[in-house]
């Protein structure tokens, strides 16, 4: 069985959701669609703040629904971070960090480190209607945390945020992300906090579940290109491997090579996210000395698959294990003859660092 | 000068509307937080007969009332059986006349602070583990202390002031059913004008000091959360 697993089907008017979803024990998950998809609704369910009558729930080792058994919220092992903070107006803030640490019998010694891992320990004697949107939501993200939760269900905390707040708190879940041992249910439909933070990609589409698997996996899968935003592409996990200090570049180490990135100051051994959109991506099929694109590495074509427009295709190629994602007219596909498994270069003009 | 008739009444006045008080906190606030919560479909109905003794005539209350409280009554053959004896005018029948009088007071202010508070603070209580019953203690009662203060000011003083009821089920026994209303009726009955003034001036300086304090008392509208 896995760590988590969802059958939850739920008839609102108009609105259906048909969910059967199995999920990672830790990392990342992120649950990404467009509003009105369900996302919410799924995680609320989750919680058990919605009924899905007849639903199968398994979380963290424990059965939470089954048939006409309904485990009630408050008998849940679970922290559930709100899109607005909703801290209680009526205690302060180490109060409201106190109330569910009292309920779930936590030591002192976790609030120190929830203190710490959110930066929140000047905070504490003041009251939620003085803190800023960002502060109150590190306070959410803490008090969630304290209950000793097997899973962390998180319903777009930045979304009530301008982009300020939003890159202050972003480094705070990543902290998270790397330290926390528990899975964490990210429901967002910002293809900026995705291409940063998941591990793990569910895409939901009008109640349903569309593509569902690792990030990397499911951005570079061609028969549903998934847009991040403006254009298909794909997120790859690397390492800061080497710097070059007289050109201002770092080199990020991936599994299936390296790539020449902007110089951030980003220490050695450091690891970072890069994301290659399908646009930046070209094809040749021989190597090529004299271009300006400092980005060559070797592939093989994995698949070819028809883009949105008829003149255009989509190639996934395969490099050294990792899949990148091309988009290149119909007519130089026919050109250079392209075919799955193929050997080509790919040259990749611009590599975005997330993170 | 008041006589010590008047003192006797004003006694059992506050004596009265001090237990209708403490009764309704304990009986009204299920009944308003049933109402804020429920999607149950006697809403409405349970809804309008809590607010029926608003639109009622005191009289026809009381008529009621003493019909079901007499020996004939449902009432009454429960306290009799019990051996309780019947309760028409009695200082018990008058708090019970009293508490279903000035249900609406306490319930509507109430059920609005309530309804006020919305979903969002009880589920998070519930994923920070508190049980409904700990959630409402611990989140909705707090969040709701105006509507607390407002609902027991106004059925204190709506009690206070009550005559047709009382008059219908109390009658008009000194030290017992006697008070301040019917004193002041009893008082103008017997064109005892000086009298009557101590008493109508004291009610009116009462309920307009209840009104300054409620008013102070009530917390100044926080800045809502951006």
């Amino acid at each position: 069985m896995k760590p988590v697993d969802a059958r939850l089907k739920l008839e609102r008017n108009e609105f259906t959701l048909d969910v059967d979803l199995s999920l990672p024990g830790r990392g990342i998950t992120a649950l990404f669609g467009p509003s009105g998809s369900g996302k919410t609704t799924l995680l609320r369910c989750l919680a058990g703040l919605e009924r899905a009558p007849g639903g199968y729930l398994y979380v963290a080792g424990e059965i939470w629904q089954d048939g006409d058994y309904f485990l009630p919220t408050h008998k849940r092992r679970l922290g559930y971070v709100f899109q607005e903070a909703n801290l209680f107006p009526h205690l302060d803030i180490r109060r409201n960090l106190e109330y569910g640490m009292r309920r779930s019998g936590i030591r002192r010694i976790d609030l120190d480190n929830a203190l710490d891992l959110l930066g929140i320990n000047h905070l504490l004697e003041r009251r939620p209607e003085n803190l800023s949107g960002g502060e109150r939501q590190r306070v959410a993200i803490a008090r969630a945390l304290l209950v000793n939760p097997g899973i962390l269900l998180m319903d777009e905390p930045l979304a009530a945020l301008d982009l300020a707040r939003k890159q202050e708190i972003l480094p705070y879940l990543e902290r998270l992300h790397e330290e926390l041992s528990i899975p964490i249910l990210y429901v967002s439909h910002s293809p900026d906090e995705v291409a940063r933070l998941a591990d793990h990609l569910v895409v939901m589409e009008k109640g349903r579940v569309v593509a569902d698997g690792p990030l990397s996996e499911t951005l570079a899968r061609l028969d549903l290109p998934i847009r991040l935003g403006e254009d298909a592409g794909v997120v790859i996990d690397a390492v800061i491997g080497a710097r070059d200090e007289a050109w201002h570049l770092v080199r990020a180490d991936f599994a299936g090579g390296e790539l020449w990135v902007r110089d951030n100051g980003m220490t050695l051994g450091h690891p970072v996210r890069v994301r290659i959109l399908a646009r930046d991506v070209s094809l040749a099929a021989a190597h090529t000395e004299h271009t300006s694109i400092l980005n060559l590495m070797q592939g093989t074509i994995a698949e070819i698959a028809d883009d949105a427009h008829p003149a255009q295709s989509l190639a996934r190629v395969d490099v050294g294990g990792t899949p990148i994602v091309s988009r290149l007219t119909k007519r130089s596909a026919a050109a250079l003859g392209l075919s799955p498994g193929q050997p080509v270069w790919v040259q990749i003009k611009t590599v975005a660092l997330i993170g | 000068m008041p006589t010590s008739e008047d003192f006797g009444a004003i006694r059992l006045t506050l004596e009265l509307a001090t237990v209708v008080t403490l009764l309704l906190l304990i009986l009204g606030t299920p009944i308003a937080w049933w109402l804020a919560r429920t999607r149950s479909r006697l809403r409405s109905s349970v809804g309008a007969i809590v607010t029926l003794p608003l639109v009622l005539p005191p009289t026809v209350l009381g008529f009621y009332l003493l019909l079901l409280m007499g020996p004939s009554g449902f009432l009454g053959h429960l306290t009799q059986s019990l051996g309780l004896g019947l309760l028409p005018f009695t200082f018990p029948g008058l708090v019970i006349a009293s508490t279903l009088y000035s249900l609406p007071f306490f319930v509507q202010p109430l059920q609005n602070a309530f309804e006020a508070i919305g979903d969002r603070p009880l589920e998070a209580a519930a994923t920070l583990r508190a049980s409904p019953l700990d959630a409402f203690f611990s989140v909705a009662v707090p969040l709701a202390k105006p509507g607390f203060v407002t609902s027991s000011f106004l059925s204190f003083a709506h009690t206070v002031g009550e005559f047709g009821v009382v008059l219908m089920i109390g009658g008009n026994i000194p030290d017992k059913t006697r008070v301040i209303s019917v004193q002041i009726y009893n008082h103008v009955e017997a064109l005892e004008y000086t009298e009557a003034h101590w008493l109508a001036g004291g009610m009116l300086a009462f309920s307009f000091l209840v009104l300054v304090a409620m008013n102070a008392l009530k917390p100044r509208q926080k800045a809502a959360e951006p």
